[in-house]
């Protein structure tokens, strides 16, 4: 049993471990089970990997830096785990996209440097007598493609969820031309690479892939971001999957292949959730449909209630539901929030909460959010679960959400969000929404939700509104 | 048409399947009735009662429809006139046997006890009606046995304390039980793998006791169903907890066409106070309640009484037969549209259908299954239904072209990328579809989890970066440096924060 076979061993074991993980992470019950599954297959895989790379005669400084730089990854990584807080877990995870996608750029190019760049070395030469030498030009492409858009993705995603640069949709003229004339380009590269791989082509290509990669989630307006962040996960996937090629890796291969497909299925699942096109969205630029229409209609008076008034409204109503969104992420309210669940159910009111599937910007944010507030997660019920009941329900709170409850999507087929399923809160006696003030969702349109008989607006910080309701209780 | 109504062959059931009131109903219908003689004896039902209400007294067997309770015995069967119809509980999920035997004659036979649980058929749901009787009296014969008060009383001989009731399984006989148990005075909990009767127990002044698990779901069928280890292991931790503390266990855990879920263990039973009732409503389908003897009360070696009567409905004749009858004339109602004593089956009714277990001599079981709309909507139809830019889904002829085309570009792939190459393309092939497959039911709150997961593991690159460093090019392993850190950062980062997150998720 030499070394080599032990690491082969090992990877296919890993490699199961890892299916595992993300089989356990589908159900509460095994979720913390696929956690560590996945965590003992990363231990596993690096262990054989560093024993194949000491085989395979690493120089001393090499095992040095090994050591070094994986101590230093590790140490930054568990301390922003630590730090990290609850609502800041989209940019967190959107800046790990793009490490995935820098490290992918840079294998590539060390897969250029090993092979390529001394075409009559040995590497090549062997490459060449396996008749895979075009096939391993064609594969340093395509893998620093891959990466490079993930990376300028990813950071620009990170960017934009950190608030340090503009959410609302980038809208260069012809921006489906730049993409498409991206893709050619990178085809049209490929091929005079696999025929001729000089160095000035890799370079174009890296930069070619860089541009696209910022203008694809640039061009995508925040409130789409829980639909972005998990294509940018699918995509880092193929990027480790495209490294496998390279490197004739398979551990490589099934893991990228397998964190790709599930990250492209949940970005499916979700998509079909806000009734967009799963292709236009994995092109980037989708919703951007010219929200000027219907600007200028007036929709009436709204009406403001007190903090007061929703506490009273509230103790005398045998059944709630609350509808957070983005907002009660960003005033910090869920902690507000489950404090007043827990008093009105112990009240005999019957608490509920409904989410929206794109509530927040990322996948699952809310219930996330929810869960570290220790709300109990049987009374979290997403939105398919829940939006037959509201014509049953005496108050809903909506809490920072606009877009997800705007009743135009349903009754209004010129509104940009028109056919996109939404919490129908509409339908309860009473509405409460929590604003900051009457502007317009990520989506720019207006909601007329505001202005309906039934809805009454509390304005200030979701989290002082909260506060003040549970002093008047 | 003529009704008959059999004087029950089985020894011990003391109901009856019309009574002096359904029969003037029946009548209204346009029907004839004719009663065995001494059929409503044990009911406490006269003949002279029956024909009163303008029933004949004479041979039911003769008649064009026969009414009965339990399944007739085979004299009763051989002595029907061919083209008969037989209304009566025969169990067919249950009895094989008879639903063979009632196929091979020239009749017509309707199970009352396959009513589907729709609205509309609530009326003849005699499975509801009995469950009712049966539950009050399961409290009725616990407290005959319990040497206590139900209530508790503060009297100058001392206080007295409520006696405390576990009702397992909170369907139409648990709630009729918590009912009659809490209207005694007892302190009454149940419990039900179906959260949404946690209203019901309370409107009926119970408690209800929540069995900590996610996957309770509600069947398709309105009934409860079997349920997952994990689940039951949880369920069964409450219950031995409930059996220290409570003085009387009412069990009604049945699933439909399956033996009975055993809740109550042996150990639970032995951990019990002396004096304690066990009423298993079960018991006839094999029992809740570990070590129960159908058809009798046993007492355990620590002065445990369990309770296994399988005939707690009959224990109450006379109301039992009201009701049934009343289930019975409701049917008739339904088949009988023009009122006008003439019987007519209409097999395009999923409620007649569903009842039919043999139509003229030929076998109708099992019926089409039904779906009970008991489950909250899935789909918001309105949204849809107004969105113009909807697609319809396409044509199945349009799913062959994609997938063909697509198998067709997937050969010219592999046939053409040499074989070096070939092992790897079978790996990635599958490991797409197993990533597809394995996500499939992500549980919606689990998204964020799962992203950080995948994440994490996707820092698999690093393996990538690690083979690659320190091979004897300096360039190579300053770039393998660096990947190596970012790549690290990724995957003990992910890690840690999805091990964060989900130890957040809490359950009430």
């Amino acid at each position: 049993m030499t070394i080599e076979i032990s690491a082969q061993a090992a990877y296919i074991v890993a490699a199961l471990l890892f299916i595992l993980a993300l089989a356990g992470l589908s159900k509460h019950e095994t979720a913390k089970a696929g956690n560590a599954f996945g965590m003992a297959g990363m231990v596993v895989a690096l262990a054989a990997t560093i024993a194949l790379a000491t085989n395979r005669g690493i120089e001393g400084i090499g095992l040095g830096l090994l050591i070094g730089a994986t101590v230093i990854g590790a140490a930054i990584g568990l301390y922003r785990a630590r730090k990290v807080e609850m609502t800041g877990m989209p940019e967190l995870i959107a800046l790990l996209h793009s490490f995935v996608g820098l490290a992918a750029v840079l294998v590539g190019w060390n897969g250029y440097l090993h092979v390529e760049r001394h075409l009559d070395g040995p590497e090549a030469a062997a490459l060449a007598a396996a008749d895979t030498l075009g096939i391993h030009h064609a594969e340093v492409f395509i893998g620093v493609f891959i990466g490079a858009v993930t990376l300028t993705g990813s950071i620009v995603a990170y960017l934009k969820l950190s608030a340090r640069i503009k959410s609302n949709p980038l809208m260069l003229p012809g921006k489906n031309v730049l993409n498409l004339g991206a893709l050619v380009v990178f085809a049209a590269l490929t091929v005079w690479f696999v025929i001729d791989p000089r160095l000035w082509l890799l370079v174009v290509v890296t930069v070619v892939a860089l541009l696209l990669g910022w203008h694809l989630v640039a061009s995508i307006g925040g409130g789409d971001m829980p639909v972005v962040v998990s294509m940018l996960n699918s995509y880092s996937g193929w990027a480790a999957a495209a490294s496998g090629f390279l490197l004739e890796n398979d551990l490589l291969i099934i893991t990228g292949a397998l964190v790709g497909s599930s990250g492209a299925y949940l970005s499916y699942i979700m998509c079909r959730a806000m009734n967009r096109s799963f292709i236009s969205v994995i092109a980037g630029g989708f919703g951007l449909e010219n929200t000027a229409a219907g600007a200028d209609v007036d929709y009436g008076e709204y009406r403001e209630v007190t903090a007061q008034g929703v506490a009273e409204m509230l103790s005398s109503a045998d059944t709630v539901i609350i509808t957070p969104g983005y907002g009660m992420a960003v005033a910090q309210a869920q902690y507000g929030v489950a404090e007043l669940t827990r008093k009105l159910r112990e009240k005999g009111v019957d608490v509920r909460f409904g989410i929206h599937p794109v509530a927040g910007r990322l996948p699952g944010h809310m219930n996330v959010l929810l869960a570290e507030a220790k709300v109990p997660y049987d009374i979290v019920l997403e939105m398919d679960e829940i939006n037959d009941d509201f014509d049953d329900t005496a108050v809903v709170l909506v809490i920072g959400a606009n877009d997800t409850v705007n009743p135009s999507a349903a009754d209004d087929p010129a509104s940009p969000i028109a056919g996109m399923p939404v919490l129908k809160v509409w339908e309860a006696d009473n509405v409460i929404v929590f604003k900051r003030s009457m502007a317009s969702g990520y989506a720019g349109v207006q909601n007329p939700l505001f202005f309906r008989e039934n809805s009454a607006m509390l304005f200030g910080d979701a989290k002082d509104r909260v506060d003040d309701i549970l002093v008047a209780l | 048409m003529k009704i008959g109504v059999l004087k029950e062959a089985r020894p011990g059931e003391t109901r009856v399947a019309a009574t002096p009131v359904t029969v003037a109903q029946l009548r209204k219908l346009g029907y004839e009735v004719v009663v065995e003689p001494g059929a409503g004896a044990a009911s406490s039902f006269p003949d002279d009662a029956y024909v009163e209400q303008g029933a004949v007294i004479g041979t039911a067997l003769a008649a064009d429809i026969v009414f009965g309770v339990n399944a007739p015995s085979t004299e009763q069967l051989d002595a029907l006139t061919p083209g008969a119809t037989l209304i009566s509980l025969l169990s067919p999920g249950l009895n094989p046997v008879l639903v063979e035997d009632l196929a091979k004659r020239p009749i017509t036979a309707l199970s009352m006890d396959a009513v589907p649980r729709i609205s509309r058929a609530q009326s003849l749901d005699v499975l509801s009606s009995m469950a009712n009787i049966a539950g009050y009296r399961a409290v009725v014969e616990a407290a005959h046995v319990f040497g206590r008060f139900f209530t508790g009383q503060v009297t100058a001989a001392g206080k007295v304390p409520p006696a405390k009731v576990l009702v397992a399984g909170a369907g139409v006989a648990g709630l009729a039980a918590i009912g009659a148990a809490g209207s005694l005075g007892a302190i009454v909990r149940a419990t039900d793998p179906r959260p949404e009767v946690a209203d019901q127990v309370k409107s009926l002044g119970g408690e209800y006791l929540a069995v900590e698990a996610p996957d309770v779901e509600v069947s398709a069928t309105g009934y409860a169903k079997e349920m997952s280890d994990d689940y039951n292991a949880r369920a069964a931790a409450l219950y031995a907890a409930q059996c220290e503390d409570v003085d009387i266990i009412i069990t009604t855990a049945l699933i439909p066409g399956r033996p009975a879920p055993t809740l109550i263990t042996a150990e639970m039973v032995a951990s019990m106070k002396s004096g304690s009732v066990i009423v298993d409503m079960a018991a006839a389908n094999g029992g809740n309640v570990e070590g129960v003897v159908p058809g009798e009360a046993t007492l355990t070696d620590n002065g445990v009484t369990i309770i296994g009567y399988t005939d707690l409905a009959g224990r109450l004749p006379a109301q039992a037969s009201q009701l049934y009858g009343t289930n019975l004339v409701n049917l008739m109602k339904l088949m009988t549209p023009g009122k006008d004593g003439e019987l007519v089956l209409d097999c395009d009714d999923v409620v007649q259908r569903s009842m039919t277990v043999v139509k003229a001599g030929e076998l109708a079981w099992p019926p089409p299954p039904v779906q009970v709309s008991a489950a909250p909507a899935a789909a918001t139809p309105t949204a849809p239904a107004k969105a113009p830019q909807v697609k319809a889904p396409p044509p199945p002829s349009r799913r062959f072209v994609v997938v063909g085309v697509a198998a067709a570009l997937l050969f010219l792939l592999a046939a053409l990328s040499p074989q070096a190459l070939q092992g790897h393309l079978t790996v990635f092939a599958l490991a797409i579809v197993i990533g597809y497959y394995v996500i499939g039911h992500v549980h919606h709150a689990l998204h964020t989890p799962l992203m950080s997961v995948t994440n994490a593991i996707s820092g698999i690159i690093v393996v990538g970066a690690l083979l690659q460093i320190g091979q004897g090019d300096t360039a190579i392993t300053v770039l393998s440096a660096v990947a190596i850190l970012f790549a690290s950062i990724n995957v003990f980062g992910g890690f840690a924060v999805t091990r964060r997150m989900l130890a957040m998720f809490s359950r009430s």
